[in-house]
């Protein structure tokens, strides 16, 4: 804790505030931040989603927080830092209070974030969000401690405390803490409670949960009653688009280029196995039905096949089946219309992990996530082709068991690199590109978060919201 | 009860009037009526002090007190018939007890204190700043043996016994501790129930502004008790590697010395098979449990040995389970568990848990033993009998034998110090 701790005082873009989003900010904000603020905060939510269900250690968990906050809610202008913090949350607080489910995620991944920002917090501004929370705080004095039967009591309570340093330790009226008092979960001695450290951040987080807890019911309210309609030209369509989870890197516009002849080469070297086996199962049959042909030909354009040699590509195994003039007719239609070149001439982007685990393969399908779709047998033999075996595979099966898909397939991604993945796998056109940059390093180009998302002109959206 | 109680007291004593040779003994029927209850409240009931207690110090003789604050406490009664008068207040001593004179209530319970005079209360029902509500109340405590009938052979329900009522004293002792150790109380009054029970007023002014939550957290803190009858532990004592440092101290200072003084004997917790299956029942290891079952079994048949039985299976069965061999922290936990089972207090949770639960008043008198509810020293509790606490009749006599001249400073009726603030 205290490494963290003086990493952050050496961090001079780092202000220690801890905001606690009580009250809406009346703050002008232009139309871009709002949303860009909100994407950069909901990678870091998506980076905690994606830590915690690997099960990552608290102290793993302090450490991935911090790095993610770091790359993301940055500010050029220092002052800038807090409103971003404060803006994002907001906004967010919209997107995600609509529904039963998003509230309940954002809820989690916020008090998460809360966590172990307060845990890396100074005891300073420990104190002050304590006091914001009408927790009063009060050291025990090492004086106090050494009394035997107050040591001795704390330590047998929770013997991990030993190793920590006692001044963390407080006392706080009994009152301060009925939940732990409920529990017998602290030492308690003539009215004041001995509350260990980790209690503290608990109870801070309690606290924290319950608040945004209520509040999302209410922004709920206002959202339905007013904000949707009133906003309905400028931030509701904005709001509504932000709540597909998946706000990774924008793969519709794709930075790298592929042509027909590399096409096998990258399919047994970076394709994720779910595009592996649609492509390995169209080189069979010279067919895919339509949701196949969907999630690869949109991944392959995301990778970089332009639409000719889409057409080419696709035509050369279909017309092996159904002849060069009916894929003319009937299927060459779908691709261009993907490559939004047909009727209402929409730019399909490529699906996400979400979105490929959700979908619902029927007979014939070959579609969807292997790691979600296929028996523990076929999954396990398709592992084997990739060259996947022995305890890994062990693993993969038990992320599936808990239906950890995206993780199961973070971990091939690992296996067959060699190398760890610490983002997680969260798309599979992420997961080509992290695959050549790992392959190919010289040639990668860094991703630059999507430009093209809609901005109208810089129009000044005046206080957003009223809480 | 009232059918009951006015038939007992049809044959109308004449308290004045009594015959010479019935001055040894029973010279006022044992039992309850409301002639008796009469004369308790007219020249008895300790108006005064109840009136100075309930004050905390508001009683007009600080510059700084709050002369609304008695007002605002609420009274209710149970008359003869079963009427029942809630939210009754009065602003002195004397307008409580001629109410009290007056309508000769058979219970008196009381309630919290509310933010404006209960009587009053409907004028503020109607809108305004006030809002009717609680804002202290004593923190109570409501210990009733019914709650202990499945480890207690002696009697059940409503009857108590001198076997069963170390029970009680137990409750006292741990519950009088750790509200003064842990809790940092020190106004603490232990008042008998008047039947199979015990009461306990928290009255330090933090115990009395607590709010429901935090009042609720004290009583689960004394709570070991999870599950239902259909699960055979039903003692939790947490899942640390050692027990709780309040639990630890109500086990080596009071648990374990009643358990094998006085319990474990008292109540031949292991004379009969049935008896010894229920403890039996606790030890998680089936094969410790069948080696017991099959030493006590034949023990049985062979009956020669001259200690106790009770004693010697409770001796075998501690051998069993704190030897060396048990590494388990679930086994050598087990004794203790067997020990909080038949002795730990039972709490009537939901009493403690709002302000606004109504509690009997101290100095009533019960209707059905006739017992008035004596205030308990916990600093000698072990000396409370319950079988010999006064009764109408016996107050009544002494009254007739001029005795008791309205002073209540003897042995059973004390009240504590301090009470006021
Ligand atoms: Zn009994």
């Amino acid at each position: 804790m205290e490494i963290v701790r003086s990493q952050k005082i050496s961090a001079s873009d780092v202000i220690p505030i801890l905001p606690l989003y009580r009250s809406a900010p009346v703050l002008e904000v232009r139309l871009e931040d709002f949303e860009l603020f909100a994407i950069d905060r909901l990678r870091v939510l998506n980076g905690i989603d994606d830590g915690l269900s690997r099960g990552k250690k608290p102290e793993e968990m302090e450490k991935l927080v911090t790095d993610l906050w770091k790359a993301n809610m940055r500010h050029h202008n220092a002052s800038q830092v807090i409103n971003k913090d404060i803006i994002s949350h907001f906004v967010l607080r919209l997107v995600y209070c609509r529904t039963e489910d998003l509230r309940k995620w954002f809820l989690s991944m916020e008090t998460a974030l809360f966590r172990y920002r307060f845990r890396i917090e100074s005891a300073e501004a420990q104190k002050a969000v304590m006091g914001e929370f009408n927790l009063p705080y009060k050291a025990v004095s090492n004086s106090e401690l050494e009394v035997s039967t107050f040591y001795v009591a704390i330590t047998l309570l929770s013997p991990k405390i030993g190793k920590c340093i006692l001044a963390l330790e407080i006392k706080v009226p009994f009152e301060e803490v009925p939940d732990l008092v409920a529990g017998r979960r602290v030492y308690i001695h003539k009215g004041y409670a001995y509350v260990a450290m980790s209690q503290v951040v608990s109870l801070v987080v309690t606290q924290f949960r319950s608040h945004l807890s209520k509040a999302l019911v209410l922004t709920n309210r206002k959202w339905t009653s007013t904000i949707r309609e009133h906003e309905k030209d400028r931030l509701t369509p904005i709001v509504q688009a932000l709540s597909t989870r998946y706000v990774g890197p924008d793969y519709s516009q794709p930075t790298t280029e592929i042509t027909i002849r590399d096409i096998d080469k990258v399919a047994s070297s970076s394709f994720p196995l779910c595009m592996r086996h649609l492509f390995e199962k169209l080189r069979e049959d010279f067919h895919l039905k339509h949701g196949g042909r969907m999630q690869l030909g949109l991944f392959l354009k995301g990778v970089g096949l332009n639409l000719d040699d889409a057409l080419t590509f696709w035509k050369a195994e279909f017309s092996q089946k159904v002849g060069a003039e009916r894929f003319d007719k009937e299927y060459a239609y779908g691709i261009r219309h993907s490559y939004g070149k047909e009727g209402k001439r929409t730019d399909y982007t490529p699906f996400s992990c979400q979105k490929i685990i959700s979908s619902t393969p029927g007979v014939g399908d070959h579609h969807g996530c292997p790691y979600r779709h296929f028996s523990e047998e076929n999954l396990g033999a398709v592992l084997g082709k990739m060259g996947v075996g022995g305890h890994i595979v062990k693993d993969v099966m038990d992320k599936v068991r808990n239906r950890h898909y995206q993780l199961a397939c973070t971990l091939t991604f690992e296996a067959v690199h060699g190398c760890s993945c610490d983002t997680g796998i969260n798309h599979p056109n992420q997961y080509f590109s992290d695959s050549q940059k790992i392959l190919q390093p010289k040639v990668y180009i860094e991703f630059t978060f999507s430009n093209a998302m809609l901005f109208t002109p810089t129009e000044r959206a005046k206080r957003l919201y009223n809480g | 009860m009232t059918k009951e109680a006015v038939e007992n007291g049809s044959d109308d004593m004449l308290i004045d009037g009594v015959e010479p040779e019935q001055m040894q003994r029973n010279l006022v029927p044992e039992g309850f009526n409301p002639n008796y209850l009469k004369v308790y409240y007219g020249k008895l009931f300790p108006y005064a002090e109840i009136f100075k207690w309930m004050s905390y110090g508001n009683d007009g003789k600080h510059p700084a007190c709050d002369l609304s604050y008695f007002g605002r406490r609420e009274f209710s009664f149970t008359l003869e018939n079963d009427i029942y008068l809630r939210f009754q207040s009065f602003n002195s001593a004397v307008q409580m007890e001629n109410s009290i004179k007056e309508k000769c209530p058979f219970k008196i319970d009381i309630g919290p204190v509310y933010s404006v005079d209960p009587a009053k209360r409907h004028a503020y029902a109607q809108g305004g700043d006030s809002v009717f509500t609680p804002v202290e109340r004593e923190l109570v405590f409501d210990i009733d043996m019914t709650d202990y009938d499945d480890v207690r052979y002696c009697c059940s329900g409503a009857d108590v016994c001198l076997d069963c009522w170390p029970l009680m004293t137990i409750a006292i002792k741990v519950i009088d501790t750790a509200l003064r150790d842990d809790f940092g109380f020190s106004h603490i009054l232990w008042v008998y129930s008047g039947r199979r029970g015990v009461h306990c007023w928290v009255c330090d002014g933090r115990a009395r502004r607590l709010t429901n939550e935090q009042r609720a957290a004290i009583p689960d803190y004394f709570r070991v008790y999870k599950g239902n009858e259909n699960s055979h532990r039903k003692v939790s004592l947490g899942g640390f590697p050692v027990l709780h440092p309040s639990l630890a101290r109500a086990y080596t200072e009071v648990l374990q010395t009643f358990f094998e003084h006085k319990l474990l004997c008292g109540q031949n917790l292991f004379a009969t098979e049935e008896r010894f299956e229920k403890i039996l029942e606790m030890i998680p290891d089936a094969s410790i449990a069948a080696e017991l079952r099959g030493k006590w079994q034949e023990n049985r048949r062979s009956s020669i040995s001259k200690e106790d039985v009770n004693v010697v299976r409770w001796e075998q069965l501690k051998h069993l389970l704190q030897s060396g061999k048990q590494k388990i922290l679930g086994l050598r936990r087990c004794v203790e568990e067997i020990v909080f089972t038949y002795t730990y207090p039972r709490l009537d949770m939901e009493v403690s848990k709002h302000m606004n639960h109504l509690l009997k008043a101290p100095f009533c008198v019960h209707p059905k033993t006739g017992r008035v509810c004596v205030p308990i020293d916990p600093d000698h509790c072990e000396e409370f009998d319950p079988t010999t606490v006064p009764t109408l009749s016996t107050l009544l006599e002494e009254l007739n034998m001029g005795s008791l001249g309205g002073d209540l400073e003897n042995d059973n009726v004390i009240i504590p110090e301090g009470m006021g603030e």
